[in-house]
């Protein structure tokens, strides 16, 4: 049991998709500006990678691995995942119109969001068996969700900030991803107790 | 009497500063060359002016008519001429101008003829028309018209009638003067209140820093065998605020967006406008003067009577201002505000003036960044988070504000008396509220144009419509006209005319098509079209018929309905 | 043969996508684009046309599908690009034209001679008159779009810019001048 707690707290915290593999750095960066937005994008984000981790595993383990055609992991993960999005957001678009207020904006950008192309990438150099890949992509798709809003909120806070002139908009927004980059190392340190 | 008192949250103690005005009995302020009345001085519409230049008044003229049921009237303060009835500046912080009716006393300071209301004869809703009419308003700050507040929330039972008294700003003593010297008169106003609201209780609340007015008070109220509670409150301002005296007196919290407390049972009113609300009923005197202290920077500090109008500056010369003043503040040191002209008039709610001076008020040091230390939220009366508030004002995040609860706050700077960074906090809440309150205008307008320009939109279309219609209708008239002829032409052969209507049965159709929908049209519209001659009483039947009858005798035929456009906009020639 | 079986499991795959995505597009299609009632929210309503389109629901609706860019809007201001940028998740431009003050039509009565042009031409019906008689705007109503000026043949009809009173001033954003410490304003006013 404890060991799926690991690559639940490895994914979220040590192994940070954003600010420790630095994926899906577009998205950080964007959509980051308002607490609302962030939300939005992270819970779009959440359900996206867990589907994306746990269909690449199909793929790939029923298709790829039998025929000896994993050279083209990169290529039918990206259509896969795409497809995924796309007929989720029409599915959403159609059955609920509330969702699709919060998340439907946010799920084109995901399509394309490398951070959701390298989760399952990761997750099958990894060897995980299925239960485990789908850990591994919530995992990695709440320590996502959870820097973004962090991050949202800090910048909230940083609009009304006396930032020098030139520091002001990404550039301040880039030192503070930098130096929350600099505490998540310190998440590194769990390590020892793996 | 012994009640249990309560307390709120936060507040400060300023140096109260009280002593350097109330020690000399109230003046009465001599007559100034010029009274400036605006028109507007309470909350709700301009008062329309009744004078114009030229125009004599005397003392108690009403020369302002309420506007609408939020407004009371306006009253000339003596007797004189009205030299104009234009724009002057007003007592603000903008010191933009607003209308104003300008008299020039004539000395003799002549009364018109006034009396006392008839009590027993007139029922609530007269005592409010007359304490309209009399131009009664709140003389606490806020100068809301009191016949507004003398009527109990329907279903809601009116528990308490609170009488503001505790004056907590520093500097002012107006009021603590008005109790100690008219006591009576306050008590006998606050008897009509309680006549007209039928309250359980009648409270008093008084800050524990007047004794003397406390034991006036507590005379006026046995001498007369009322049942009032004069009450003493611990000083702490801003007690006076009304929200903060009734959870100190009656324990109860008024929910933020409240807008009347009536809505809880209780009531609150001025000390002042019990006193003012007295002299109208009790002697037919409107508002037209007021006390007003005047403090600060000045060798004979006091509380003088002044009549509305006066100009500020002729007013403080009485308390003799050092040579170094340099402002008038108009208000208490918490709230108020230098006034930026100061020729502006006294008006109803103009408490207190203090001669400002650097050395009195020294000049605040640079405003420093905020450290988030808290000082402010614990002193926030409206348990407010001011340092959030503050952060999101200043970002111009409107939105955040609102979330938390800037229109909770009172403006009673306390938040930035405590700050360490000197933050002018307030300034910032005043700047967003009224920054969110000109978006909903605007949101307002915006929303109205739309439906103007939609409904402008299908009006075009309808017309064209009804124009294509007419354009098919006189066709078909014409064709009508021509078949006739060619049936007159073709009348010898009448055995052809069947055969000629059968040869051609496509038009045959074609018009019958066009004569039903000319009649489904005629009858949408008709159906469409609201008419005021629908519910009639027998007479007005009669007074049309009769109207008809002599239309068509001058031989003026109304035109059929059909012919009218559709709506009232003028049609190009 | 590796190759031919991997374009055979490619374009399997494609198919099977592709033919759900093309199903789902006809069975969850939804009507109307919430996305223009949303920006037509953030316009200002004056239907001056100033963007290039008639009006500004036609303008919300060329924004939304992408043909118009979001800084066409001069009465909705740099607040208004702000607004619409953050909703459409694009950047901030600089207005295409300039920033104006709110203004008023205002009609010269003494020149107009009742050609009732000028009511044709208002999107928002605020100009009352009748033919051959004076026109006059009314103030509130009026969105300052100034579509009523070209009609005019006899150019009675000018801009106002709407001025500051009572009832429409605002508190000013704070502002720390720096000025000798002599002449600041003093703690009273900022209390």
């Amino acid at each position: 049991m404890s060991h799926y707690l690991f690559i639940l707290v490895g994914a979220v915290l040590v192994n940070n998709v954003v600010l420790v593999k630095i994926l899906g750095l577009c998205p950080f960066m964007g959509v980051s500006k308002k607490l609302e937005t962030a939300y939005g994008m992270g819970a779009a984000t959440t359900f996206v990678l867990t589907v994306a981790t746990g269909s690449s595993y199909i793929i790939d383990h029923f298709l790829l691995i039998p025929f000896g055609l994993e050279y083209l992991r990169t290529l039918s993960f990206i259509v896969t995942i795409a497809a995924i999005v796309q007929l989720t957001e029409m599915v959403i678009a159609k059955t609920s119109p509330t969702l699709q207020q919060t998340l439907g904006i946010y799920l084109p950008l995901i399509t394309t969001n490398c951070a959701v192309l390298g989760v399952p990438l990761i997750n099958v150099a990894s060897g995980y068996n299925f239960v485990e890949s789908l850990l591994f992509g919530a995992g990695s798709a709440v320590g996502f969700s959870g820097v973004l809003i962090l991050f949202a909120a800090i910048r909230e806070r940083i609009e009304g900030a006396d930032v020098p002139r030139y520091f002001r908009g990404s550039a301040i927004a880039m030192v503070t991803a930098g130096l929350m980059a600099l505490a998540f190392m310190g998440f590194a340190g769990l390590d020892k107790y793996q | 009497m012994l009640a249990k008192l309560f307390k709120f949250y936060g507040g400060v103690k300023p140096p109260s500063n009280k002593t350097l005005s109330n020690q000399q009995p109230i003046r009465p302020a001599p007559l100034p060359s010029r009274l400036v009345v605006p028109l507007h001085q309470s909350i709700g519409g301009t008062p329309r002016p009744l004078v114009q230049a030229g125009d004599p008044v005397l003392k108690g003229q009403k020369i302002g008519e309420a506007d609408g049921w939020i407004s009371a009237a306006v009253h000339a303060p003596t007797s004189g001429t009205v030299v104009e009835v234009a724009m002057h500046v007003r007592p603000h912080v903008s010191g933009l101008e607003s209308l104003c009716v300008v008299i020039e006393p004539d000395g003799k300071d002549e009364w018109i003829a006034h009396g006392p209301a008839d009590r027993a004869a007139m029922s609530p809703a007269d005592i409010c028309q007359f304490l309209q009419e009399h131009g009664i308003v709140g003389l606490g700050g806020a100068g809301f018209p009191t016949h507004g507040k003398l009527k109990a929330t329907p279903g809601v039972p009116m528990a308490e009638l609170i009488i503001n008294a505790a004056e907590c700003e520093p500097y002012i003593t107006c009021d603590d003067l008005l109790m100690r010297e008219r006591a009576d008169d306050i008590v006998r106003g606050t008897a009509v209140f309680r006549d007209m609201l039928q309250p359980t209780r009648v409270i008093i609340g008084i800050e524990d820093n007047k004794p003397e007015a406390i034991a006036a008070m507590q005379k006026a109220v046995e001498a007369q065998g009322e049942a009032f509670a004069v009450v003493p409150v611990p000083t702490l301002y801003p007690a006076g605020g009304a929200k903060q005296l009734i959870r100190v007196l009656t324990g109860k919290e008024v929910p933020g967006a409240m807008r009347s407390t009536a809505d809880m049972g209780v009531q609150v009113f001025n000390v002042g406008t019990a006193y003012a609300a007295w002299r109208a009923i009790g002697h037919g005197e409107p508002l037209i003067s007021r006390i007003v202290t005047l403090t600060g920077n000045v060798r004979s500090a006091g509380n003088v009577e002044a009549l509305i109008g006066t100009p500020m500056d002729e007013l403080l010369k009485l308390a003799e201002p050092n040579p170094d003043t340099d402002g008038i503040i108009m208000g208490g040191p918490m709230m108020g505000f230098l006034v930026p002209n100061e020729h502006a008039p006294i008006v109803k709610t103009s408490n207190c003036l203090i001669a400002h001076s650097e050395r009195l008020f020294p000049p605040k040091a640079p405003e420093m960044p905020c450290i988030r230390c808290g000082a402010c939220a614990r002193a926030c009366p409206h348990e407010l988070q001011p340092f959030e508030l503050y952060w999101h004002a200043r970002a111009k995040d409107f939105g955040k504000t609102q979330q938390y609860h800037i229109f909770d706050c009172i403006e009673c700077g306390c938040c930035s008396f405590v700050c360490p960074s000197r933050i002018p906090l307030v300034q910032y809440f005043r700047f967003a509220k009224s920054e969110i309150w000109a978006r909903e205008k605007e949101k307002k307008a915006a929303d109205e144009a739309k439906q103007r320009f939609e409904f402008k939109q299908f009006r075009e279309e309808r017309e064209k419509a009804e124009k294509a219609e007419k354009l098919a209708k006189a066709a078909a008239a014409q064709a009508a006209k021509k078949a006739a002829e060619a049936a007159a032409a073709s009348d010898a052969p009448a055995t052809e005319q069947p055969a000629e209507a059968a040869a051609d049965p496509a038009e045959a159709a074609k018009k019958a098509a066009i004569a039903a929908a000319m009649a489904r049209a005629k009858a949408q519209r008709e159906a469409a079209q609201p008419k005021n001659t629908d519910e009639l009483t027998p007479e007005q039947a009669k007074a049309m018929a009769e109207i008809e009858a002599r239309r068509q005798q001058a031989g003026i035929v109304p035109e059929p309905a059909d012919a009218l456009p559709a709506t009232t906009e003028a049609k190009p020639e | 043969m590796d190759i031919l079986l991997a374009i055979a499991i490619m374009a399997l795959g494609a198919v099977v996508l592709g033919a759900a995505l093309g199903f789902a597009s006809i069975k969850f299609k939804v009507e109307g684009d919430p996305l223009v009632e949303k920006i037509d929210a953030i316009l200002p309503q004056t239907q001056c046309g100033q963007c290039g389109y008639p009006g500004c629901k036609p303008y919300a609706e060329a924004i939304a599908k992408g043909e118009a860019d979001i800084n066409l809007c001069p009465p909705g201001g740099m607040e208004g690009v702000q607004r619409l940028a953050d909703l459409l998740g694009r950047e901030v431009k600089p207005l295409e034209a300039e920033e104006k003050p709110k203004q008023v039509a205002i009609i010269d009565e003494n020149t107009c001679i009742g050609c009732t042009l000028c009511i044709q031409a208002c999107p928002v019906d605020a100009i009352v008159g009748a033919a051959k008689q004076m026109h006059t705007i009314i103030a509130q109503q009026c969105t300052g779009c100034e579509l009523c000026l070209p009609p005019c043949p006899v150019e009675c009809i000018h801009m106002e810019v709407i001025p500051e009173t009572l009832e429409n001033w605002k508190w000013k954003y704070p502002v720390v001048a720096i000025q000798p410490v002599a002449t600041r304003p003093s703690a009273e006013e900022a209390a």
